[in-house]
């Protein structure tokens, strides 16, 4: 055996005579090894788990990466489109990126404020800036920025038509957004798995109980439900309690597909044999939860997790986009999007669509990870 | 009888069909074991024989309190003491467990595939806490090394095991406790046949070494043949017979028997086979045919047998039949081969 093949079908092969190391390693592998290794396997889940790796970074850092704060408005820029970093002019190049200079001018013609490139202006981008002082991850002062220009201003992803910075923007929206995704889906998640749990755990009329009230939640048109709990915010709550007041929204509307899933496996588990095995070596039902049918749990709800975050995403997004969930001054990626709900967003200032190709990727990543996770969850089914 | 471990009277175990209504509640039963009394001797092996459905696994698992059964007593000669199992306390019944152990039928889904072997044998200790630290690892390798599986293999997860091994891993499991009654349940029958050899073998050596005492449930005629000083024939949730292996097959007394022992294949392919054909299919376990269960499809059937329970009866020393005509029927068993006849 010179080399070993990790995939289901060497779960078959029995112990050999001669046995080489990587088969050792490979029988002595425990369930999170197994996992890791099938996942190795799966390139594209790898690359969704990356990008939503950075995404968090981002989220977390957005202060620092950004240029300015979400406030911010520079006066004479409104509108700008994206400026693109430049290495090379006329003069030739240099290593040291650059900026053209932006000109606001009134169209004699149209009366309209239009916006020139000046080519002949350069505004050298430097690296760790001074710039607006910030909070970085709630508690450290800083002033230092990543980058930024020592006169006239940068806008990677252009401005808004109140002069602010939609790159720093879409940052902030970021944490705004994947943390308001993953706060609901751990709210639901709770919800899920006591009431799943419970429904599971005892069956009998509890479990039918419980079964019909989450058909009913389940049957009611999810958008009329988020928009009449949304309505119901009152118009003087601070941002943070709309904040806080959504997660919740979305974890109601949420948890009932987690939780039949949890009933679900809950109810397959206990019936298995290494199951019934336990009660049988006299296990109590703290070690048969504890050592049996949590570890046989965990790779699913994981998963399940992590697939039903892109629908969170997309409710809180499609919310804000329509004015009823978050509002501004918080910042999400639906927020932002209100913006470009008119039509001269759409003519004369697509960049401000820019918000919804990160909803696009974020969905796309999760959605591929959780199909990559859930391939590799349970090591010891034969699959493929 | 004081060399009886097990003693099982009437024993019932009925699952409830629920109505589809919320508040319907329970019409109707499926009665997978209906009425089924015997015993088991110290060191003895009862083979339990029936189709799928017949109720054996349940019996097994009922004994052991994995299904909690109906109505029955069952009675387990704890150092002469009788215990009856049904009137002891979950809390009881767990540290009672170190007794009587359970041999899977799966090799697969048996064995938790996210504990080493070492944890998996060591499980009846742990749970029960029977033994701490370092004797728990002295324990797993004894009976690691009893049921043949190399040491080195401790460290590692089920996946890396071929049937065989595996269900070694779980007699390791089984007898690590040291019970005194185990229930084989189909304990060889996922397994191919030069395997079920060695795994029979490992049972019968055990038993030799310990004294266990075995509920081998099967449907393979030859294994439980080869195993069991005495065997039970069970059909649609009830015992149709019990005698000594030999007696049981040379001279069945029941029809039911009679049709089993014919379905035997032959060794010699030129023999011509006359299996006694039994009309249509087993019964619904929730409803039985009254009178006699076997009257659907008795090819002997009278009109008594239609309206009257069969008795329980022993007809010979240790040869229990239910049937009306058991002492009047001449029934056919399994050719005597010469080499068994001459040695009688």
């Amino acid at each position: 055996m010179t080399t070993t093949d990790l995939s289901p079908t060497a779960i078959q092969t029995p112990v050999s005579q001669t046995e080489s190391d990587e088969a050792l390693r490979y029988y002595s592998a425990t369930q999170v090894q197994l996992i890791w290794w099938r996942f190795r396997k799966h390139r594209v889940a790898q690359a969704g788990a990356l990008i939503l790796i950075t995404m968090a970074l981002i989220g977390l850092f957005a202060e620092f990466l950004g240029p300015y704060t979400g406030t911010t408005r520079t006066s004479g820029v409104v509108l700008v489109g994206p400026q693109m970093p430049h290495f090379c002019n006329d003069d030739g190049c240099t290593l040291r990126p650059f900026l053209y200079g932006v000109k606001s001018e009134r169209n004699p013609e149209t009366l309209g404020m239009e916006v020139k490139i000046d080519t002949s202006v350069r505004r050298d981008i430097h690296f760790f800036v001074q710039g607006e002082p910030y909070k970085l991850l709630g508690f450290i002062d800083l002033q230092t920025h990543l980058f930024g220009v020592s006169e006239g201003s940068i806008h990677l992803f252009g401005t808004d038509s109140l002069g602010r910075d939609i790159f720093t923007r879409i940052l902030l929206a970021t944490r705004t957004s994947l943390s308001i995704g993953i706060i609901g889906v751990l709210i639901a998640f709770v919800l899920a798995l006591i009431i799943g749990g419970a429904a599971g755990y005892f069956g009998g009329w509890i479990d039918y109980v419980i079964q019909r009230l989450t058909e009913i939640v389940r049957v009611v048109p999810v958008i009329p439900l988020y928009m009449g709990l949304a309505a119901a915010f009152p118009v003087e709550w601070s941002s943070s309690q709309v904040y806080f007041a959504m997660t919740l929204i979305l974890a109601i509307v949420g948890w009932p597909t987690l939780a039949r899933r949890i009933r679900g496996k809950l109810l397959s588990l206990r019936g298995e044999d290494y199951v019934v095995a336990a009660t049988l070596s006299g296990a109590g039902p703290s070690r048969i939860i504890g050592r049996h049918l949590l570890p046989a749990f965990m790779s699913y709800i994981i998963v399940d997790l992590v697939i039903s975050f892109p629908y969170m995403l997309l409710s809180e997004t499609a919310l804000s986009f329509v004015g009823l969930g978050l509002r501004p001054p918080t910042v999400s990626w639906g927020v932002l999007l209100q913006d470009a709900q008119t039509v001269r967003a759409i003519e004369q200032a697509p960049w401000l669509f820019i918000p919804a190709a990160f909803v696009v990727i974020a969905v796309l990543s999760f959605t591929v990870l959780g199909d990559g996770l859930r391939d590799a969850a349970d090591p010891y089914q034969i699959s493929e | 009888m004081s060399d009886t471990l097990l003693e099982i009277k009437d024993l019932k175990v009925h699952f409830p069909i629920r109505s589809k209504h919320l508040f319907g509640g329970v019409t109707k039963y499926v009665k997978a074991v209906d009425g089924v009394s015997f015993y088991i001797e110290k060191g003895e092996t009862l083979g339990l024989v029936g189709e799928s459905g017949s109720g054996k696994t349940t019996v097994g698992r009922s004994i052991l309190r994995a299904i909690e059964p109906t109505e029955g007593q069952v009675t387990f000669n704890v150092d002469g003491k009788m215990l009856d199992l049904a009137q002891l306390t979950d809390k009881e019944m767990r540290t009672f467990r170190k007794h009587m152990q359970l041999i899977f039928q799966d090799p697969y889904s048996s064995l938790n595939p996210r504990m080493t072997v070492r944890d998996i044998i060591a499980e009846p200790l742990v749970a029960q806490e029977l033994a701490k630290g370092k004797e728990v690892d002295e324990r797993v390798r004894d009976a690691a090394a009893l049921c043949k599986l190399n040491l080195e293999y401790l460290r590692r997860f089920p996946h890396a095991f071929s049937g065989g091994q595996r269900q070694r891993i779980g007699i390791a499991r089984a007898l690590i406790s040291q019970p005194q009654f185990v229930v084989c349940d189909e304990s060889v029958s996922a397994l191919d046949v030069s395997i079920q050899a060695e795994i029979l073998n490992l049972l019968m050596d055990l038993q030799a070494e310990f004294g266990f005492t075995y509920l081998f449930i099967a449907h393979d005629l030859s294994v439980v043949a080869h195993i069991s000083k005495r065997v039970a024939v069970m059909y649609l949730g009830q015992f149709v017979e019990l005698a000594p292996t030999k007696e049981l097959f040379y001279a069945p007394k029941h029809p039911y028997t009679e049709a089993l022992m014919s379905a035997i294949p032959e060794v010699d392919p030129d023999q011509e086979m006359t299996p006694v054909h039994l009309e249509g299919e087993i019964p619904s376990p929730i409803n039985p045919p009254s009178g006699c269960r076997f009257h659907t499809r008795c090819p002997y059937v009278q009109d008594i047998c239609k309206t009257e329970i069969p008795k329980w009866q022993e007809i010979e020393k240790e040869h229990f039949v239910g049937c009306h005509f058991a002492n009047t029927l001449t029934l056919n068993g399994v050719e005597i081969p010469d080499t068994i006849a001459a040695a009688d």
